[in-house]
């Protein structure tokens, strides 16, 4: 009986047609991104070897390999960061505690949401004239790293305002009521509560770092030399610190020129590296997650 | 429980701790400091655009820049015309959307609405994933396994032609494809945010009245999401007009009208390829491009918060 209503009778081929699309749909997405990784593994994983990973390409030496662009990134992540970090977390803050709504909070709002959507060649363009040329960096980490900086900003400014909005009230109350004063409450109450949201956006941030080619072909460069170390101890501190000031390419520009080159074998090299990085940082934030929704 | 402990080491230390007004002050104006950042770095990022972007209009005349098609910019007598490099940029962007939005919001669908937990609980995460994948992985796929497909096609369309100028599948084609793949994570996340925001009543009132689960999703659920399908597609048309290292080597190394087998450059892709060896007007010229890339921008920009003020939400 069940089985032999008039809802079940009928029959839309239209339906099935749709339903068929959508489960089509899920599939070329699902299979595209197999596609890809897979792809770059089994090419890339015949390249990636210890010497690939710890050399620097020379033709003197006979060598291939990305341990130049490795500490590049390396750098511009740790830059980047060191900049965003505090300036993003302060905006969050304010935005949160100390604004009250009006003309000062729309245009903060609205020139954040901007940044976010300035795509990286235009990054690219502003960091070269502005921090390349107009403050004299040249082609050097640095420049790229600030440039990187106003890139992510975004980033972590939404996920700490995000954090710090998941805090609750009495905790604010409840430490202001005790005579603790605003900036103290902050300080011990509201970021330590805070925490893992603005770590949330500080791993979003690096992966953005380290995915990102056009804005820093401009402002980095494309050198791929190791910092030279030796002497004493603030010698190599000193020659370590110095290195931001030079250029270098970071693992996606390496991949870029590789192409541009023809040089696939190394190209998918560098690629599976940036994938098993991209991988260990989605796993991460996972964890993060999962850790988070717990509490 | 957890979260009591952390205030803990804090509240120890409020007793005998004494904060100045001075640092109270401080404080607020480092904060405020902070969040100005945002308005200086955007003012900025536009007065310098526009300072590098406009000379070259001055000496080359805004009629050349934008309505002559040739662009010869290393010739004895150069020729500065971005015509094709706007229309590329436009039909590239507009064919990508064409291709990448139905596949993403049925994908959409499918998570919100078709697939049980346990498959959506795979996919999700699978979509997010593609989202970090940088750009240049998918350029390295396009120029070592789109383009010799796209190569062998082409070679087979055109096999009788004697006027074609084959690209080596370097084309307008590839470059569509390998964009449409990249907004796909973009329409797919907002799209299902915007779906299963739905409120459920409408849903069920639908389900009621009889009708079956495809008219509810697409007669009912999809309408009632519309404005956040709509910020789909926005961000998604940002994303592809202002994707560059992806399709910079995908889409071929000549200013030619946006035929689907010719070899094209968009505005993010002349910038990329040009700046390396440009100097003075032809260097100056590569900034108006970025000029006018910023104009799109801001532009989808504006749609963007006509949109989300209509719909009363935020992606």
């Amino acid at each position: 009986m069940t089985g032999d209503t008039l809802y079940h009778k009928k029959k839309r081929p239209l339906e099935a047609l749709l339903l068929g699309a959508v489960y089509g749909a899920a599939s070329v997405s699902v299979l595209l991104l197999c596609g890809v990784i897979g792809y770059v593994f089994a090419k890339g994983a015949g390249t990636l070897s210890w010497s690939f990973l710890t050399t620097v390409t020379s033709a003197l030496k006979q060598t291939v390999g990305i341990a130049g662009n490795l500490v590049n990134t390396l750098y511009i992540i740790v830059l980047t960061l060191l900049a965003a970090t505090p300036i993003g977390v302060g905006a969050a803050i304010y935005l949160n505690e100390y604004a009250k709504p009006g003309r000062l909070v729309r245009l903060i709002e609205f020139t954040t949401e901007t940044l976010s959507g300035i795509p990286s060649v235009l990054f690219g363009l502003f960091g070269m004239v502005f921090f390349g040329e107009v403050l004299g960096l040249g082609y050097s980490l640095l420049s790229g790293a600030f440039t990187l900086t106003l890139m992510v900003l975004p980033l972590i400014v939404r996920n700490a305002q995000e954090a710090l909005r998941t805090v609750p009230d009495s905790y604010r109350s409840g430490a202001l009521g005790m005579g603790a004063s605003r900036w103290h409450m902050i300080r011990t109450i509201l970021l330590p509560s805070a925490i893992p949201g603005i770590l949330t956006g500080i791993i979003l941030a690096v992966g953005r770092i380290v995915g990102e080619s056009a804005a820093l072909l401009f402002t980095a460069g494309s050198a791929r030399l190791l910092p030279r170390l030796g002497g004493g101890l603030l010698e190599n501190v000193k020659k370590l610190g110095g290195k931001a000031l030079e250029s270098g390419g970071t693992l996606t520009i390496e991949l870029y020129l590789q192409m541009q080159n023809g040089k696939y074998d190394v190209a998918f090299g560098a690629g599976c590296v940036l994938i098993v990085i991209v991988l260990c940082i989605n796993l991460w934030m996972k964890l993060l997650a999962g850790r988070w929704k717990t509490r | 429980m957890k979260a009591e402990k952390s205030i803990l080491p804090g509240a120890g230390s409020l007793i005998g701790k004494k904060s100045g007004a001075a640092a109270e002050r401080a404080a607020q104006i480092v904060f405020t400091a902070c969040a100005s950042f945002a308005i200086l770095a955007v003012a900025s990022i536009t007065l310098y655009l526009v300072l590098s972007g406009t000379p070259a209009i001055f000496q080359v005349g805004l009629k050349e820049i934008l309505f002559s098609t040739v662009w010869a910019p290393t010739a004895a007598q150069p020729r500065y015309g971005i015509l094709y490099v706007i229309l590329t940029s436009v039909v590239g962007t507009g064919l990508a959307i064409l291709l990448g939005v139905p596949v993403g919001i049925l994908t959409a669908v499918f998570l919100a609405e078709v697939a049980d937990e346990r498959v959506a609980a795979v996919v999700k995460p699978a979509v997010e994933l593609l989202a970090g994948i940088p750009s240049v992985i998918y350029g390295l796929l396009g120029i070592y396994l789109l383009n010799p497909a796209m190569y062998r096609l082409e070679r087979w369309l055109f096999r009788d032609s004697a006027t074609h100028q084959f690209t080596g599948g370097a084309n307008l084609l590839s470059a569509v494809i390998v964009l449409a793949i990249m907004i796909l994570p973009t329409v797919i996340n907002i799209s299902e945010t915007a779906i299963r925001a739905v409120p459920p009543s409408i849903k069920a009132a639908s389900l009621a009245l009889g009708g079956s689960r495809i008219q509810t999703i697409f007669k009912s659920i999809l309408p009632a999401a519309k404005s956040g399908i709509v910020t789909a597609v926005v961000l998604g048309v940002g994303r592809a007009i202002g994707e560059a290292m992806a399709i910079t080597l995908v889409s071929g190394s000549s200013v030619n009208a946006p035929l689907p087998f010719r070899s094209v450059r968009f505005l993010t892709t002349a910038i990329v390829s040009e700046m390396g060896y440009s100097s003075g007007t032809h260097r100056q010229m590569l900034f108006t491009i970025g000029l006018v890339l910023f104009v799109f921008i801001m532009v989808i920009n504006l749609i963007l918060t006509r949109v989300l003020k209509k719909g009363g939400q935020t992606p």
